[in-house]
């Protein structure tokens, strides 16, 4: 880009070619009076207020639209631009409410900052209001609207179009009857308005106000967010102690100001009443509040006991991929060298285990392959098994530009029709658990047409023969029976996806989460092999991550067969150096995973469970099978910041803290590590996970002591090839991705340039096998689970904002039109959904995103849990349950229990 | 590549991406075949079918609806945002701006009463006044039967004939407020 100057006012400035006078003056500091601009916007040229004079042109441009060129001299502060934009402005005070001293946008008003700048004194003209005065909408539970106080300056409906392709809003009318309206001048909770509240954040004046932010901040903290693994960086405003303000960190590289509903509204769970605030033992069958002495010696003695009576391998760990970095080294470090056993897993066994295990074994490392900026930039994406606008909401928002400002084709595959399928040029809906037979007549089609990159196949892969005869038969034809999907359409989807010049593939728990768990990522891996499309910029294969640091706790080793950096546990010369490391005996036995931890809870074999940060019972499958488990343990601990389902099980409850009251780091989907940062103080005696592991290590006689997390992570780095040079003051505003093995490495943005992780990519044969419980005359519909936009998981966090329960309440099962009729079950009824393992309630909604006998439901809801019904079976390799696939049955129900609600 | 598939017309709409929306979507479903025998789905789908699917055709695809149909149904914009894959709201921004459109069902007979400055001389309000008091209703408004729908329009360029009063396409000179009972009353 080229460097130009222009002149301001006599003042030089400098910019790049290509970019507006507007954004040179405010990159300059320069203050042009605007309104309708927004970063990330299109130019709008609607207030006219940011006209100038520019030299050797006629009249007064605005400068939001005017391109900056070399040698420009511009004026902008001079008396006659000043009057012109007086009277406009004085035009629109003429029917703006005069109210600013009782207004929620008092000194944080752009009209109001105009005004005094003009030194606008008086309302000359004649007051006009509108007839009839618009009445405030205060439909949806976060925001309010006002269009007694709008402008019409576009921002909100341009974000709302443009950035988020939503588009629930639209200036409608004309002239003096324009206004901002969802389609039919509904309510705008009854438009599609997906709550995520980009157009609060850029109303200029307070026609969009967040209900809650009445006060001002007195501070901002920059930090991450806490839900899901895109890791959108957040401005927290903070007032007494309290979150009063959520904004969008625009300085983050992942997000660029952007949010979703879940993070700009949904923390209320942080001074939520329910916050456990001391320590509780279990009593006489009833949990007592205790002191930390107390409770940490409590704990120190039941394991010691255990380990004593029983041996190491009688205890187990889960860790949590909601804490941070640093908390998952600890925890896997006290489990290893303080207690000596390996049995340390966390939720990444349920979610993307079997990415860890395909990755890793096709490339060498089991990772997103590529960034989430990259995206954009694909030609061709192939999303399967992802549900992205509502699992990854920021993230979508990059596929959703892709294919609106950059002509990518989309192909979904997906069995229900979610949202992301109206920007795709192609939706495939396989039947769930057929993915292996659509990705392999995939990998036919490449062939058969000669589609594939032979020069990338000879010179960075291995074993392609055995893939060639292993999808040899796995015609189109052959796959259309089994996936449901048309031979014609998985023609269409393979040709698109090998022909464009960047294809990229984004999966998720779709994938993932079944028995051919593994497989169905080996054969992705395959996919983007044979074309070439893995180790260039814009391709690759790119798992979502869904908790916030799932990527990190699996980094940090929170697994049972690794130790940090994906270093085995049983490889010797691994073992040795983490044993000089850490001066401790470990052992070199892979542990128990998640759900072996389980079983082993169940038979005996485990005695005492310490879970920090999990929801294992309402988390894992088959949740009678957990609640037998966890109530015939010997000893269970939980470390967590809410009483949890599982924690009311526990015989010790430790009080934690949220991401918003301690420092650490967390890493994202696309291996950047970033950092969260302390705003507040915590409730009560609560206490910083990392604290609590220290502070019970030293009672084990392992002591861990560390003043600050940096200290954590320097010590991770030492022990950690990825993560060799990554530091505290390295990280920084933007953060920092891994494999980044030294002081001066500059982070990986995506891998596998030039030589895979393991040297060669590898080829893995993956001959299609059904599901593990397929529909019958018994059970004869197929449930898949997934998530909701304005839920996450257990809805530990979620279920603490009033807005979030409002817009989405429990428990819904969607269910198609033609299912439904022939159950007799109607909108809104109260219907029995009964698997194998147990029968649940829920709300019908009755509707064709699910495909014909197929119900979908969420498994947020404890009122109606759907893992009472899914089916506890696990790939063979990564030990992944099979979420997405099980048999059930549903009627309508007798009667409605009080719990579940009502739509 | 060829284009892919675009939105087939009972692809997902706008809405369906809330629970609260999904509810809201069933329901503008169940009012597709709801609106007394006026709107059918596949005189959209042959309005659909001569366009190529460019944002350019919207206002084109608005005016045929409004031919066929009268006015602009609710649904039927849902459905063309669908067919043009643009949201909803884009549609409705158009609709509104342009006086051409109806948003709301009119009655089987469009009533005008000319309200132009040579009609308002020689007594157009009497005229409005006189239909308003035979049909119950004033400008802008349409009866409960949907057979009647009166407007004030402004000039209809007839002024010799003032005042004028234009009863679907025929054009009435001279009226008078007895003269407005029996047109009224003819029409039935």
């Amino acid at each position: 880009m080229n460097r130009i100057t222009i002149t301001i006012d006599g003042k030089a400035v400098e910019t790049t070619e290509g970019s507006t006078i507007l954004e040179a003056a405010l990159a300059a500091g320069i203050y042009i009076p605007h309104l309708c601009h927004s970063p990330g916007l299109k130019p709008y040229g609607a207030c006219r207020m940011c006209i100038v004079e520019i030299e050797g042109m006629r009249g007064m441009p605005s400068s939001c639209t005017t391109a900056a060129t070399d040698g420009m001299v511009i004026r902008n502060d001079v008396e006659q631009v000043n009057k012109v934009r007086k009277m406009t402005c004085e035009m629109l005070i003429a029917d703006h409410p005069l109210t600013c001293l009782t207004c929620q946008a008092n000194q944080d008003c752009e009209l109001q900052t105009l005004s005094s700048y003009l030194g606008i004194q008086e309302s000359r003209l004649r007051r006009m209001t509108r007839d009839p005065k618009p009445e405030k909408d205060e439909s949806n539970p976060f925001y309010t609207r006002d269009l007694d106080k709008c402008i019409l300056c576009g921002n909100c409906t341009r974000a709302c179009h443009e950035l988020r392709g939503v588009g629930a809003i639209e200036i409608s009318g004309r002239g003096y009857r324009s206004r901002v309206a969802a389609f039919g001048d509904a309510p705008v909770l009854e438009s599609n308005c997906v709550s995520c509240g980009e157009c609060v954040d850029r109303c200029p004046v307070a026609a969009l106000t967040a209900k809650k932010e009445t006060v001002p901040p007195s501070a901002f903290t920059i930090t991450t967010c806490i839900y899901c693994g895109v890791g959108c960086g957040l401005s927290l405003g903070t007032r007494s102690n309290k979150i009063v303000q959520v904004l969008g960190d625009k300085e983050s590289i992942v997000n660029r100001g952007s949010l979703c509903v879940k993070g700009r509204f949904g923390l209320d769970f942080v001074s939520s009443e329910d916050r456990l605030t001391t320590p509780l033992i279990r009593r006489n069958g009833q949990l007592e509040e205790a002191d930390w002495d107390e409770a940490l010696g409590f704990v120190a003695e039941k394991l010691k006991a255990i380990k004593e009576e029983h041996g190491s391998d009688a205890l187990a760990g889960l860790s949590s991929a909601k804490c941070t970095n640093e908390e998952n080294y600890l925890f896997q470090k006290f489990f290893r060298a303080g207690l000596g056993t390996n049995n340390v897993d966390h939720c990444a066994r349920l979610c993307h285990a079997s990415t860890v295990a395909g990755l890793a074994r096709a490339f060498g490392s089991g990772a997103m392959t590529n960034s989430i900026d990259e995206l954009e930039y694909a030609d061709c994406i192939l999303i399967i098994g992802s549900n992205t606008t509502e699992a990854h909401p920021v993230l979508a928002l990059k596929i959703k530009a892709a294919v609106r400002s950059h002509g990518a084709t989309l192909v979904v595959a997906d069995p229900r029709r979610i949202e992301m399928t109206q920007f795709a040029s192609l939706h495939i809906r396989q039947r769930s658990g057929s993915d292996v037979a659509l990705i392999n007549a995939m990998l036919n089609v490449i062939i058969e047409e000669k589609l594939l990159n032979e020069e990338f196949i000879n010179s960075r892969t291995e074993d392609f023969d055995k893939v060639r005869e292993c999808v040899a038969d796995n015609t189109p034809e052959w796959a259309e029976p089994i996936t449901g999907v048309a031979a014609e359409d998985i023609r269409t989807a393979a040709r698109a996806y090998a022909t464009a010049q960047r294809s990229s593939i984004v999966y998720s728990m779709g994938i993932t989460q079944h028995t051919t768990g593994t497989d169905n990522v080996l054969a992705l891996a395959n996919l983007a092999m044979l074309t070439g499309n893995v180790g260039k910029e814009s391709t690759g294969v790119n798992p979502l991550r869904g908790q916030n640091n799932v990527q990190g706790a699996c980094d940090l080793g929170a697994l049972p067969n690794v130790y940090p950096g994906y270093q085995k546990v049983d490889d010797a010369e691994i073992h040795d150096k983490f044993e000089a490391a850490w001066e401790a005996t470990l052992s070199d036995q892979p542990g128990l995973t998640v759900t072996e931890i389980i079983n082993a809870a169940a038979e005996g074999d485990v005695k005492g469970l310490y879970v920090m940060g999990e929801n294992p019972m309402l988390s894992d499958p088959n949740l009678n099978h957990v609640k037998e488990a966890l109530e015939s343990i010997d000893f269970l601990c939980v470390q967590d910041i809410f009483l949890t389902e599982t924690a009311r099980l526990a015989d010790v409850v430790l009080p934690a803290v949220s991401f918003a009251e301690k420092d650490g780091t967390y890493t994202n989907t696309e291996r950047r590590v970033q950092r969260v940062r302390k705003a507040i103080d915590p409730p009560g005696q609560a206490r910083a996970d990392w604290k609590i592991l220290c502070a019970l290590a030293g009672r084990m006689e392992y002591p861990m002591a560390y003043e600050h997390p940096s200290e954590i992570m320097d010590e991770i780095a030492d022990v950690t090839p990825i993560y060799g040079g990554i530091s505290y003051p390295r990280i920084g505003k933007v953060g920092l991705q891994w494999p980044c093995p030294d002081k001066d490495h500059p982070g990986t943005v995506f891998l596998h340039e030039g030589e895979f992780k393991r040297g060669k990519g590898k080829f893995h044969p993956t001959p299609f096998r059904a599901a593990d419980e397929e529909p019958d005359s018994d059970f004869p519909l197929l449930l898949t689970t997934g998530r909701y936009l304005y839920h996450w998981h257990t809805r530990t966090m979620t279920s603490r904002t009033e807005g979030l329960e409002q817009i989405c309440p429990p428990v819904p099962v969607e269910i198609h039109p033609e299912d439904a009729a022939r159950e007799g079950i109607t909108e809104g009824a109260t219907v029995e959904v009964s698997s194998r393992r147990g029968t649940i309630h829920a709300n019908a909604v009755v509707t064709e995103r699910s495909p014909l006998g197929t119900v979908f439901m969420a498994f947020h809801f404890h009122e109606g849990a759907a893992n009472t019904l899914t089916n506890d079976a696990i790939d063979p390799i990564a030990k992944i349950p099979e979420y997405k696939v099980c048999a059930v049955k549903i009627k309508a129900a007798a009667d409605r229990p009080a719990e579940i609600g009502a739509i | 590549m060829s284009p892919l598939l675009l939105f087939s017309p009972d692809a997902a709409p706008f809405f369906s991406r809330t629970i609260k929306g999904m509810l809201y979507y069933s329901a503008a479903i169940r009012r597709l075949c709801d609106h007394g025998g006026t709107f059918v789905k596949e005189q959209l789908n042959e309005i659909f079918e001569r366009c190529d699917g460019a944002p350019s055709d919207l206002i084109p695809i608005l005016q045929d609806i409004q031919d066929v149909l009268g006015y602009l149904p609710r649904e039927a914009m849902t459905e063309t945002a669908r067919f043009l894959n643009m949201a909803e709201t884009s549609v409705y921004g158009v609709a509104t701006f342009y006086t051409q459109f109806q948003l709301s069902r009119p009655g089987r007979h469009r009533i005008k009463v000319c309200h132009g400055t040579a009609c308002h001389v020689r007594g157009a309000s009497e005229i409005t006044k006189a239909v308003a008091a035979k049909l119950g209703i004033g400008p802008g408004e349409t009866t409960d039967d949907f057979e009647f729908t009166v407007e004030a329009v402004a000039c209809f360029g007839s002024c010799a004939l003032a005042p004028v009063m234009v009863v679907n396409d025929k054009v009435y000179g001279n009226v008078t407020p007895e003269r407005v009972v029996e047109i009224l009353e003819d029409l039935n």
